[in-house]
């Protein structure tokens, strides 16, 4: 599903993000990143998104060179994609229940249905009866399923999550872990970054350290 | 198809509802594109109007051949068999002078003073068309009748006629001139508004991208927004000529009743109203377009 081959990230004034990666990650797994602040855990989630491209080395997903998509090819991975965003990025002037409909907009997805999708995407992570609040109105946690749904809306073979378990508290970060949990048994190829790797026991694991990859 | 459609709609609704957020500015907007857009669309109205003066499109240029008042009539119908015969004229029209002081009294409110003269002032007239209207050979033609015995006086009343004629070209170029200069202001204020728009959507943007948008589906409500704002203001500009045109009906009837023609003024008609609104919002579609391409560059 992904193959990661000798890749480095070097970002504009010179920092090494990441250093000669290589690894590869089959479908259905589910792939913790961890590693301390700065170690790169972010960064290799966004070429795998194609958000950033890689200074040099390959990175494949799905059998395609996504560091050498055409821009106009780019719109077409990330709509395979889900992503759960570190800093979530949800559209605060815009109803729970829009902010879950507009990666369905963006697919062209039939409207009928899609109404039908949200609603299953909300009940999911539990916020059912909140599809009319704002997202300013919700906790910290259950901005943070919002953004869980909105990623998964699309039923993408491949979940990427950047911290989705910080700032919450043990028992809801424990909740969200269930979730992705559930993802994984229906199949879905998962990779989360995060600090708290005990909450994924049987997860297989990537240490970053200082943008390398640790044995 | 389908879906197509759905996109196109969410786009217009997503443009409106952006629209609805800010109701002072577009206003404000709306009413400065309207104004400046009447202006053109104003002289215009006024134009198409003249052009519908009688004597603007179908005037046939005559040649009026006025007698010495003591001519006898014998006189004056020699002169028009000569000019009956004469090559280069149409057509003759004796206008005896007996003719003349009775219209006169009939329709104008000289009728009193025309009533006290001892003796019928006017002379014998004669109104030639000529086959080559064109005004050099009716000068030259008026210039040989000139040498006419018991010819008094030979008019050419063309002038006028030539003279709004050029009036209605200057008009139209004037109009043409404040239509293209206005229409660049209004691409100018789309442009700024939608730069505006795309600053305050900046997050929304990005997200979409995140979210696997593409560029059309990113840029289709600003597209919307801007043909929306210059459609709206284009509206605005009909209303206020068409108030105008109101507001103008009578007073200027009045002024052309002094020259003994009639006119009601009227709107703008159906062309020229679908020009108008389909020129507003095209300009705003384009200023918002430019806007996107300056603004929206990099993924
Ligand atoms: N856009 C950027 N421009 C320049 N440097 C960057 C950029 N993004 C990240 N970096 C640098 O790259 C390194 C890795 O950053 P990254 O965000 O991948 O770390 P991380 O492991 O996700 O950290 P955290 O756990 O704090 O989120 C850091 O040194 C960071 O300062
Ligand atoms: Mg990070």
């Amino acid at each position: 599903m992904i193959r990661f081959d000798r890749v480095s990230k070097r970002y504009p004034p010179g920092v090494d993000a990441l250093s000669n990666l290589s690894f590869e990650i089959a479908e259905r797994q589910m792939v913790l990143v961890s590693g301390h602040s700065g170690a790169g855990k972010s960064t290799l989630l966004r070429l795998v998104a194609a958000i950033e491209k890689c200074t040099s080395g390959v990175v494949l997903v799905g059998g395609q060179n996504v560091g050498a998509l055409a821009r106009a090819a780019l719109p077409y991975l990330r709509r395979r994609i889900g992503m759960v965003f570190q800093d979530q990025k949800l559209l605060f002037d815009r109803t729970v229940f829009e902010n879950v409909m507009l990666p369905l907009s963006i697919a062209g997805f039939p409207r009928r249905d899609a109404a039908q999708r949200v609603r299953t995407a909300l009940d999911k992570v539990g916020l059912a009866s909140r599809e009319k609040a704002l997202p300013i109105m919700l906790s910290g946690g259950e901005q943070q399923r919002l953004a869980i749904a909105r990623a998964v809306v699309n039923r993408p073979t491949l979940l990427l999550a950047d911290e989705p378990t910080a700032h919450l508290d043990k028992e809801t970060a424990a909740d969200v872990a269930r979730i992705f949990h559930e993802f994984h048994q229906v199949g879905v190829t998962l990779l989360i970054a995060t600090y708290a790797d005990d909450l994924f026991p049987a997860a297989r694991r990537l240490r970053l350290d200082h943008g390398k990859l640790l044995p | 198809m389908n879906t197509w459609l759905a996109q196109h709609q969410d786009a217009i609704l997503l443009a409106l509802r952006r629209l609805a957020a800010a109701p002072l500015n577009n206003v404000l907007s709306v009413l400065a594109i309207g104004v400046a857009l009447a202006l053109p669309a104003g002289g215009q109205m006024l134009l198409a109007n003249a052009m519908r003066l009688p004597g603007t499109t179908s005037a046939v240029p005559q040649i009026s051949v006025f007698m010495l008042a003591s001519a006898e009539r014998r006189a004056a119908t020699e002169i028009e068999s000569r000019l009956g015969k004469y090559g280069g004229v149409k057509h003759v029209q004796l206008l005896p002078k007996e003719e003349t002081l009775a219209r006169l009294k009939s329709n104008s409110g000289l009728r009193d003073v025309i009533e006290a003269l001892p003796a019928n002032p006017f002379p014998d007239a004669l109104v030639v068309t000529a086959t080559d209207e064109r005004p050099e050979s009716m000068e030259k033609l008026a210039a040989e009748f000139r040498q006419w015995p018991k010819v008094e006086h030979v008019q050419l009343d063309s002038a006028w006629v030539r003279r709004l004629d050029a009036l209605l070209k200057l008009g139209r170029t004037g109009v043409m001139l404040l239509g293209a200069l206005l229409g660049a202001g209004l691409i100018a204020i789309s442009f700024s508004i939608i730069r505006m728009q795309v600053l305050t959507h900046r997050a929304e943007i990005e997200v979409s991208q995140l979210l696997g948008a593409t560029n059309g589906f990113i840029q289709r409500p600003f597209l919307y927004y801007g043909l929306l704002l210059g459609l709206a203001g284009g509206i605005a500009a009909w209303l206020l000529v068409g108030a105008a045109a109101l507001w103008l009906r009578a007073p200027l009837g009045e002024l052309v009743r002094l020259y003994d023609l009639t006119l009601v003024l009227q709107s703008l008609d159906a062309r020229d109203s679908a020009l108008l609104l389909g020129l507003a919002a095209g300009l705003g579609w384009l200023g918002a377009m430019i806007s996107l391409r300056q603004h929206l560059q990099q993924p």
